[in-house]
């Protein structure tokens, strides 16, 4: 028997680590990932895994580093603001090479923004920060989904020796679902046989990982591993997911706890005789850019719904090339001007309506 | 500024700052070009001679009459006394502290994130279940500047690593910029009239801070412009080293050391300046030294 859980979406991805074997947690407070933090200290020290306090999100994502170095499977958790602090640090696992998950349980900004939800890091997370590395981006929508992409989240760092984004948000942290527990079996991983344990356990021959690709050994090869990996990754795990979209004149483009909103709204569109599909992404890179490509040949309406001023309709305009017209419900169709207002499927429900 | 082999020897009563790692015959044919050694002078011989175990043969990336590799060569000195290079795992922070260590270090390494090493050091250590001996290699910069936080915050978490701090008063990887040792009255390129009280504030004092610290099991601060002062050292290095393995707490050494480039001298005027100027504003000294971290009040539960 399964067992079941009622929990937030914020414990399902505590939940996921651990069923994905994770030992090692570091992490700092900030709200609205709290409930990560206190689960993971609460649950991992019980089990006999490793739970740290860091001082700072600077500090939180180098300890990731470290441990991530030494081949145990490491992940913190943060949001929004504290993922900016994080960002250099990340850079840093990207010259590195080193596998491991990052969560950013999204809250509103720029700046200290507020404390509440919002989907205003897609671009940060999918774009990251100063040298042009990429990272997987892995976005769920429901408790479960959010459970079981941690899960997936070690499994693809461990694959490619990438790091990876969990990007969830406030909202989907904070909503209690219920949830099968379930660990999910992956193919056999290669073993980490370049993980730093002190050079008695590679037979005295010293292991140098380092963050200078541009100034220690050759650039150019990492670079050329660096495409290659990607475009493996491109090739192999784009993921997203379709409602309804075989017969749609509109389709809806939505991640996250507003693809709950659009899903909503589709089917009370549907209700009302509009046929309307929505495409969900699960990977936001690589985003699913050729599958919405081809969704054009007969599809010339994309309403995306997005809780931020429009970020991810950046690809998904780069994905139809020209070839549709594309409508954005964003933050100004919050139900309320605050930082607590949201994205309700009435409003979605009105813009699939107006489109045009 | 262009030295002579002769200039670079003489820069230091050590005569190893810069060819410490060449091969033996190189070594000695520098020697015998600088200055005759008295033949009494065994630990000068000693000195001059060979390389840790622990190190491969390597080109010395350092400057002129620079210090790091005296210091670099005690480091690798003590992991080969204490015989543990199968299991340590050195953080190298960022500027010309770690370069030495970099190329010729046979035990592990990675670098750290500029004044993150601390962080990345605890994450190390975490991860083999506190089985490998970490150390962090970190200057002026990358530790009294843009890593006090983690440097005081590790100390805080009570982690076991050790920490070799290379103090020469400025930066000297970027080319020669104040730094939060810089002594006042000090000329560097953002100080071009000197450090002023005023403006730049005062040099900070890590080993005496480190001391008040309740995690911390050793501080002390160290030079190596003497053979006196070298064998010091390196029992200070040792012992920081010996807290760790004996699981007690943070051990921390903070070395004087010249920066010729920065002071914008040769070799022998900047070790006439060090020897002047860095004594009078950092003392000499072991400033802690227990053998159990102190509680000072618990809660009961």
């Amino acid at each position: 028997m399964v067992e079941k859980a009622l929990i937030s979406g914020n414990e399902a991805i505590g939940y996921g680590a651990i069923y994905a074997d994770c030992t090692h947690y570091f992490g700092y407070p900030i709200t609205p990932q709290n409930e990560l933090i206190e689960f993971m200290a609460r649950e991992f020290p019980e089990l006999g895994r490793t739970f740290v306090q860091a001082e700072s999100e600077f500090a939180s994502i180098n300890m990731v580093c470290g441990a991530a170095l030494t081949g145990v499977r490491a992940m913190t958790s943060t949001a929004s603001t504290a993922f900016s602090l994080m960002q250099e640090g990340i850079s840093g696992i990207a010259s590195m090479e080193l596998p491991c998950v990052i969560v950013d349980v999204q809250r509103g900004g720029p700046g200290a923004g507020s404390t509440q939800h919002s989907q205003m890091d897609y671009l940060l997370a999918t774009r990251c920060a100063h040298g042009g590395y990429k990272n997987i981006v892995l976005a769920p929508f429901s408790a479960q989904e959010g459970f079981e992409l941690t899960q997936l989240a070690f499994y693809l760092a461990d694959k490619y020796r990438i790091h990876v984004i969990l990007l969830s948000d406030g909202l989907l942290g904070q909503m209690y679902e219920s949830v099968e527990l379930k660990k999910l079996e992956f193919p056999p991983l290669p073993g980490k046989d370049w993980a730093m344990k002190g050079c008695a356990a590679h037979n005295y021959e010293r292991t140098f990982i380092h963050n200078a690709p541009g100034i220690i050994g050759s650039y150019y090869d990492f670079m050329k591993r660096s495409k290659e990996k990607y475009e493996r990754i491109k090739e192999e795990e784009v993921r997203y997911e379709t409602y309804e979209i075989e017969d749609a004149d509109i389709v809806l483009v939505s991640y996250g706890s507003t693809a709950r909103a659009a899903m909503e709204a589709m089917y009370r569109a549907r209700k009302e005789g509009i046929k309307a599909g929505l495409f969900r992404p699960i990977t936001l890179w690589p985003f699913p850019r050729e599958a919405i490509n081809k969704m054009t040949e007969d599809k010339k309406n994309f309403l995306v719904v997005e809780d931020c001023m429009g970020q991810m309709i950046e690809d998904v305009e780069l994905a139809v090339e020209g070839n549709a017209v594309i409508n954005l419900v964003g933050s100004m169709d919050r139900n309320l001007p605050t930082g607590s207002g949201m994205i309700l499927s009435k409003k979605v429900l009105e813009k699939i309506k107006s489109f045009g | 500024m262009r030295c002579t082999n002769e200039e670079v020897i003489s820069a230091s009563p050590l005569r190893v700052f810069c060819i410490l790692l060449l091969e033996e015959d190189v070594l000695q044919r520098e020697v015998s070009k600088g200055r005759k050694m008295e033949d009494n002078n065994k630990d000068l011989r000693r000195l001059i001679s060979g390389r840790p175990k622990c190190f491969m043969i390597a080109g010395s990336p350092l400057c002129a009459g620079c210090q790091h590799g005296t210091i670099s060569r005690i480091i690798g000195e003590v992991i080969d006394d204490l015989g543990i290079v199968g299991k340590t795992i050195a953080v190298g922070g960022v500027g010309c502290h770690s370069m030495l260590v970099m190329s010729a270090s046979k035990f592990d390494l990675t670098t750290a994130l500029h004044g993150r090493a601390p962080a990345l050091g605890t994450g190390i250590k975490r991860g083999t279940d506190g089985k490998a001996i970490v150390f962090t290699l970190q200057g002026d910069g990358d530790l009294a500047a843009i890593g006090m936080g983690d440097l005081i915050n590790a100390t805080v978490r009570g982690e076991k690593l050790t920490t070799i701090f290379f103090n020469n008063a400025g930066y000297g990887t970027t080319g020669g910029q104040m730094a939060p040792t810089t002594l006042i009255g000090q000329t560097t390129t953002t100080t071009p009239s000197g450090r002023s009280p005023d403006t730049g504030g005062f040099p900070i004092h890590v080993a005496e801070l480190m001391a008040g610290l309740a995690g911390v099991a050793y501080s002390a601060r160290c030079a190596v412009n003497t053979i006196a002062q070298y064998k010091r050292t390196k029992k200070a290095v040792r012992t920081a080293f010996q807290k760790q393995i004996d699981n007690i707490g943070y051990g921390f050494v903070e070395i004087l050391s010249a920066c010729p480039p920065l002071l914008k001298m040769r070799p022998t005027d900047a070790r006439k300046w060090f020897e002047k100027h860095m004594f009078a504003e950092y003392p000499l000294g072991e400033f802690k030294n227990v053998d159990e971290t102190k509680i000072q009040y618990q809660v009961e539960t």
